[in-house]
């Protein structure tokens, strides 16, 4: 799985109510959720992100509430995958939970803002500004509900064999 | 080869003698957890894998005490989706009304989770069950729909990291006191994918209230679960509330750490964290002149019985300053009776303050207290990110209920002493 896109930057622990306030919890539409991703640093960014854009960020990314709305919010607008130094554990569930690819790297001083990226995310391969980066793998198990199409395909199949 | 607390908890439920960190386990799950802003999705997700039912339906418990009492239209709608599901599904354990209390102070309180279960909630502070021995841990609303389906979840066995407290307690201080100044020193990720584990002598003396708040707090430090040992506070506590058997399990002495950390208690004074994050923390000696709009005394890390016994002492005689607003919110129905009982919502009445019915509601900026632009609060709370109260540039600082009743009456950030 390749993906392509332009560079949003965000720095270290964005948590959960940046990721979408608390005062929009009680939505579940996606839409709904995605205009109100990052509002209280950055107002306008669900206005101004584009299909396939990338988010990068720094340390501790996710932290805070379990609110499964955050990985929601983010892939609303497209956005299919983030790139952080690292995550906190709860989004990391839910993010792949929800389809939305999480890569573990470092590439926050080399990239900036509006910067074309690339991403494999099988192989953990980053490319940026020319350089390549290695991604730290995505652990075996992750793959495997990846490959399962998700969490709840995989507890379908589960039920359909009890079946 | 030895074994944490959490390990052992952890190979109980999984059908194995040993687990050690990093491994991947299927464990039964004792509790399954939703509440009104969590369960709605998690129920859509029911929906789509076409489940008949739930595991077992005195497992599964929704706590409605987010939005609640019902903030807005939608909030009314989430309610009545759980409720419809809770009466198709005779969900034994579900709470809205009178009976509804904030989840993780109601949870321990009705017994519904003992000593040596393992816990997940569709809520970060789901952690909080560690001062009961029991292992707890947030997750999402979709783990918690495969959780509610199959009785069980997968888990990576973490590492421990041990705090070893000692040292004799200075007056005022408590548990809030001993998690500030523990996520101050490691920071919002210092524990990440680790098991928290408190222990020591200072442990010991430390009420169950207090454990409670340090549990509930180990999130803030990227924890994936806090955890106590079970001792003679934990059993009285139980004993009479628990509703099922329990086990107990303790570390064993050759159990293996990913860090030890000794703290010296008694070097501890009352501690609050600044805007915007829960590592911030500095003394509350440190803070002068910061005036305040708004004082929350209450949510699942402070409004707890001994909480409000400690703003009551203080606020006894006094007044809540002219400009200030005091939310007080008892966390449970049985919390609010006892408080009527001993006398401290007459005292809390007569300061000024508002008396709220058990919510999370302030707490994440959802309703009964949200801030305004440029408006400040001190909240015996958890979090105090941007914009957790309300308008994106309200500022939050954190404290436990001495120093937040105090700062009521003063008007800005104050030391009990300063009103005494």
């Amino acid at each position: 799985m390749i993906y392509k896109g332009n560079v949003w930057k965000f720095g270290d622990n964005i948590d959960t109510d940046i990721i979408i306030p608390a005062r929009y919890l009680a939505h579940t539409d996606p839409k709904t959720l995605g205009e109100h991703c990052m509002e209280p640093i950055s107002p306008d960014f669900s206005k101004k992100v584009k299909k396939g854009d990338i988010i990068v960020a720094g340390a501790n990314f996710g932290c805070g509430s379990s609110r499964e709305h955050a990985p929601i919010a983010i892939s609303a607008l497209g956005i299919p995958v983030v790139i952080a130094k690292s995550f906190a554990r709860i989004f990391y569930r839910n993010a792949f939970n929800k389809g939305l690819a999480l890569i573990e790297a470092d590439v926050y001083d080399l990239a900036e803002e509006g910067d074309e990226i690339e991403i494999d995310v099988f192989s953990g391969t980053i490319k940026i500004k020319g350089n390549t980066v290695k991604a730290k793998p995505i652990p075996p198990f992750m793959m495997e509900l990846i490959e399962a199409g998700g969490l709840i395909n995989y507890l379908k199949k589960k039920l359909e064999e009890k079946k | 080869m030895g074994m944490t607390i959490t390990e052992k908890i952890l190979a109980d439920h999984s059908g194995r003698s040993f687990v050690e960190p990093g491994e991947i386990i299927d464990a039964r799950v004792d509790i399954v957890l939703a509440n009104d802003i969590t369960a709605p999705l998690s129920l859509e997700e029911f929906e789509k894998v076409g489940a008949k039912g739930v595991f077992d339906n005195e497992r599964v418990v929704f706590v409605l005490d987010h939005f609640t009492p019902n903030k807005d239209v939608i909030s009314a709608e989430n309610c009545k989706k759980i409720r419809e599901f809770s009466k198709k599904h005779q969900i034994k354990h579900f709470y809205e009304g009178g009976n509804c209390g904030i989840e993780h102070a109601l949870l321990p309180e009705q017994g519904i989770v003992v000593p040596g279960d393992v816990v997940i909630g569709a809520d970060s502070h789901t952690c909080t069950y560690g001062a009961l021995g029991a292992f707890a841990t947030g997750m999402g609303s979709t783990d918690i729909t495969y959780a509610m389906v199959t009785g069980n979840i997968w888990f990576k066995v973490p590492e421990s990291i041990k705090f070893l407290c000692y040292g004799k307690w200075q007056k005022w201080v408590t548990g809030k006191d001993l998690i500030l100044h523990i996520i101050g020193m490691i920071g919002v990720d210092g524990a990440l994918y680790a098991a928290m584990e408190f222990d020591g002598e200072a442990i010991s003396t430390l009420s169950m209230d207090s454990r409670m708040t340090v549990a509930n707090m180990a999130i803030e430090a990227g924890a994936k679960n806090g955890i106590f040992k079970v001792d003679e506070k934990t059993i009285s506590y139980i004993k009479e509330r628990a509703k099922r058997p329990y086990k107990i399990f303790e570390s064993d002495k050759d159990a293996r750490y990913k860090q030890t950390i000794e703290i010296d208690v008694s070097k501890i004074g009352l501690k609050v964290a600044c805007p915007h994050l829960p590592s911030n923390v500095v003394d509350v000696e440190g803070l002068k002149d910061i005036e305040i709009d708004q004082v929350v005394i209450g949510s699942c890390t402070n409004g707890r019985l001994e909480d409000l016994e400690t703003a009551a002492n203080i606020l006894k005689g006094k007044k809540v300053a002219s400009w200030v607003r005091c939310i007080i919110i008892p966390a449970t129905p049985e919390i609010y009776r006892e408080s009527i009982k001993r006398g401290f919502i007459e005292i809390f009445m007569e300061a000024g303050c508002i008396i709220s019915p058990p919510t999370c509601g302030p707490c994440l900026g959802g309703h009964m207290g949200v801030l305004a632009k440029g408006e400040r609060a001190i909240a015996t709370t958890n979090r105090n990110f941007i914009g957790r109260m309300g308008h994106p540039e309200s500022e939050v600082y954190l404290s436990g209920p001495a120093v937040a009743a105090s700062s009521a009456i003063k008007g800005r950030i104050a030391h009990p002493e300063e009103v005494l």
